[in-house]
């Protein structure tokens, strides 16, 4: 028992006592040895970081999407040679929504979707913004609660009542601190009673503003302000995750029939799978992250090198001092331990810095590009763990060298 | 000095140290031979050296430059090995034993003390005396590691002396501090390549005065030296010449470093009294 601790506690903490001294004394050169560690430690810690934060933002705006949703849009229709984009084809109807919740069993609500951007007048000020036409399941399929007043019900929808509800941005901008609930804005020169304000949600999927807008209930968007006969889009809530691929079928099959398309031509609308999309991003972004992170850690392998040559430096400036100590007794094992531990410290020392400068780069990275770094616990484990691997890895052939030195030749060494 | 013959030296040995047993040598050389063989070259370092030398002897190895006594002496030190011949210590065939054992028995049975000194730069006096107790098992606390190593240096007369880098004392305090480790362990046979090599006459006496208090306390001791009147305090001078043993004798009329120093001492006294 006493044997054990001695042999694996005090023992082991002598020699590094003694392998810390020959580390002081040459504070640069310890410095300069582990800058390779420090400098591959910390960027594989900051990109993680940044990496992982960027992937969060990403996951919560996809989640932002709402819950389980599908979105129909009208597809790419091209007219000469000109493709017009997403939701510029008028192929998309009130009466395909209809049929898609009608005809679909697992689709629980829908959001027919018509949007154009307007002047709005209130409170005398005057603001460009986006007017969407949705259902009056929209916020609920967005998972998008108001934070204040009602949403419109579907009565408002059937009678294309003119009553809206206003992002907090909007009504930032026409009515400053002022409640709007209850208040008429213009838009082209239809007058809408405010009814609900809609809860933050920052920038979405495209990167627009989802604060600065107007939501007012599709068939008044269509009948009243733009006179448009068709959808940009239909949003479509699914019952739960698992039915999503299935009932994504089933639209795009009823949909190829409503709009009497040939087996040999292409859909005339797209549809995009939250989940899908949540995927994707998630995969593509886990791949650039370990990518970033694969690309800085080679600074660690060079950080290795780096500390394996200062280590056989070390090993022969100091033969006669290993000389003088194996001919006092030293045991090899004393001297490989000793050349380890100088070497691990070196690597695991440098990875201590290489954290703290790398949390610092993370958060300076992201207070830069606007995205927030999240540095995870498993990644300051294992930049110690890898550390301290490489210093055990690295140190090695020195350690052994000096352990394996004959005592008289050590000693008469130049 | 009146030289015996040498076959006597084996019952006059076992005589000087009373405890130690007449039959098995502390050393035993047979036909040892050292050849080094560098590019075309061979140089027969040490020729067929056959010794025994008992526990509790006091030997002087002497010899021109290039003799083999520095080779001789790290084969007894455990520091090399021979090319043919045997070397046994303590009844042990030392080739036979495994890099582990000679550590263990250069750390608890021998004392060397270089030619050169050999003292870790840039560490202190005291650290450099500490350094065969760290490799010692079982392990020796600290502070029994301390106030070991500060005892011995009181011994060689460095009390005070402690903290300094080697290359902040002399020659012969940097000896007195080779010498000092090669003591703390309590090792049973002392081997000193030339310990007065470089220093002067006074502080040679010091030293040899210090060797014979070990040796009267029990230490064998092999030490090397180009001087006669060093080889006088001791009681077995060994002439080599051209790596081999041209005579092995004992030293009668031995010199007492103790008294000559009490004698110089008194010449000091009475210079300064005549100034
Ligand atoms: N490593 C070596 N390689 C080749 N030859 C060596 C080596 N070491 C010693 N020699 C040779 O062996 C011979 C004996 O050397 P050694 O050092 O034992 O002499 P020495 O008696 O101690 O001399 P000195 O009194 O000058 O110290 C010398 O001729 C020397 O050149
Ligand atoms: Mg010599």
């Amino acid at each position: 028992m006493r044997f054990l601790i001695e042999s694996i506690i005090l023992r082991p903490a002598l020699t590094s006592l003694i392998a810390l001294r020959a580390l002081r004394r040459h504070k640069l050169r310890s410095l300069l040895t582990s800058l390779g560690i420090i400098i591959g430690v910390s960027s594989v810690i900051a990109m993680v970081a940044v990496g992982n934060g960027a992937r969060a933002q990403i996951q919560g705006r996809v989640a932002s999407l709402g819950q389980n949703l599908l979105t129909v849009s009208a597809g790419n229709r091209r007219t000469g040679g000109i493709n017009s984009g997403l939701g510029s084809a008028s192929v998309l109807t009130v009466q395909d929504a209809d049929a898609i919740i009608r005809e679909v069993p697992d689709v629980v609500a829908i959001s027919p979707e018509v949007s154009t951007t307007a002047q709005v007048i209130g409170n005398g000020n005057n603001w460009s913004t986006s007017i969407v036409g949705e259902s009056a399941d929209y916020l609920q399929i967005r998972d998008w609660p108001l934070s204040s007043g009602v949403m419109f019900t579907e009565r408002d929808v059937r009678i294309a009542a003119k009553v809206a509800i206003i992002g907090t941005k909007t009504a930032e901008q026409l009515f400053g601190p002022l409640d709007p609930i209850g208040e008429t804005v213009r838009v082209k020169n239809i007058p809408f009673i405010i009814i609900g304000v809609l809860s933050n949600k920052g920038a979405g999927m495209g990167g627009m503003d989802q604060d600065d807008r107007l939501i007012i209930p599709y068939t008044t968007a269509m009948k009243r302000l733009t006179g448009e006969k068709y959808l940009r889009s239909i949003n479509v809530q699914v019952v739960n995750q698992e039915r999503m691929e299935f009932a994504q079928q089933q639209i795009t099959a009823l949909l190829r029939q409503r709009h009497r398309l040939e087996p040999n031509q292409s859909d005339d609308f797209s549809i995009l799978n939250q989940k899908e999309i949540a995927d994707t991003v998630t995969s593509i972004s886990s791949t650039i992250t370990l990518f970033l992170a694969a690309v800085s850690s080679m600074s660690l392998v060079v950080g290795g090198i780096g500390i394996m040559n200062i280590m056989l430096v070390s090993v022969t400036e100091r033969t006669r001092e290993i000389g003088i100590r194996i001919a006092i007794g030293a045991q090899s094992r004393d001297i490989l331990f000793q050349f380890l531990i100088e070497a691990t410290t070196l690597s695991v020392l440098g990875g201590l810095l290489g954290v703290l400068i790398g949390v610092a780069a993370g958060h300076l990275v992201s207070h830069i590009a606007g995205v927030e770094a999240i540095v995870s616990s498993t990644s300051i484990a294992l930049a110690f763990g890898i550390s301290f691997a490489i210093g055990v890895f690295f140190g090695f052939y020195p350690a052994r060298k000096a352990a394996n030195l004959n005592p008289i030749d050590a000693l008469r060494y130049e | 000095m009146k030289a015996l013959p040498a076959h006597t030296r084996a019952d006059t040995g076992a005589l000087s140290s009373p405890g130690a047993t007449p039959l098995s040598p502390i050393i035993r050389l047979a036909s040892l031979c050292k050849t080094y063989r560098n590019a075309e070259v061979e140089v027969h370092a040490v020729r067929d050296v056959s010794l025994d030398i008992y526990a509790g002897d006091f030997v002087a190895i002497m010899g021109s430059s290039g003799s083999g006594k520095s080779t001789l002496m790290n084969i007894l030190g455990c520091l090399d090995t021979p090319t043919t011949g045997t070397y046994e210590l303590a009844s042990t065939n030392v080739s036979t034993l495994s890099r582990k054992k000679l550590a263990t028995l250069r750390n608890q049975k021998l004392g060397f003390v270089f030619q050169s000194f050999n003292l870790l730069s840039r560490t202190s006096a005291l650290e450099n005396v500490e350094l065969p107790m760290f490799y010692s098992h079982p392990l020796i606390s600290l502070e029994t590691q301390r106030s070991r190593a500060r005892e011995v240096l009181n011994k060689v007369g460095l009390a005070g002396r402690e903290n300094h880098w080697p290359n902040q004392l002399s020659g012969g305090q940097q000896q007195r501090v080779a010498i000092a480790r090669a003591l703390v362990n309590h090792p049973q046979l002392l081997l000193a390549d030339e310990p007065t090599g470089n220093l002067d006459s006074r502080t040679s006496i010091e030293i040899m005065g210090l060797f014979q208090a070990l040796n009267a306390s029990g230490i064998t001791i092999v030490m090397v030296t180009h001087e006669l009147e060093i080889a006088a305090y001791c009681k077995r001078v060994i002439m080599m010449r051209d790596g081999r043993v041209l005579s092995d004798t004992m030293n009668v009329e031995r010199r007492s470093a103790e008294d000559e120093i009490a004698a110089l001492d008194d010449a000091e006294g009475n210079t300064m009294k005549s100034v």
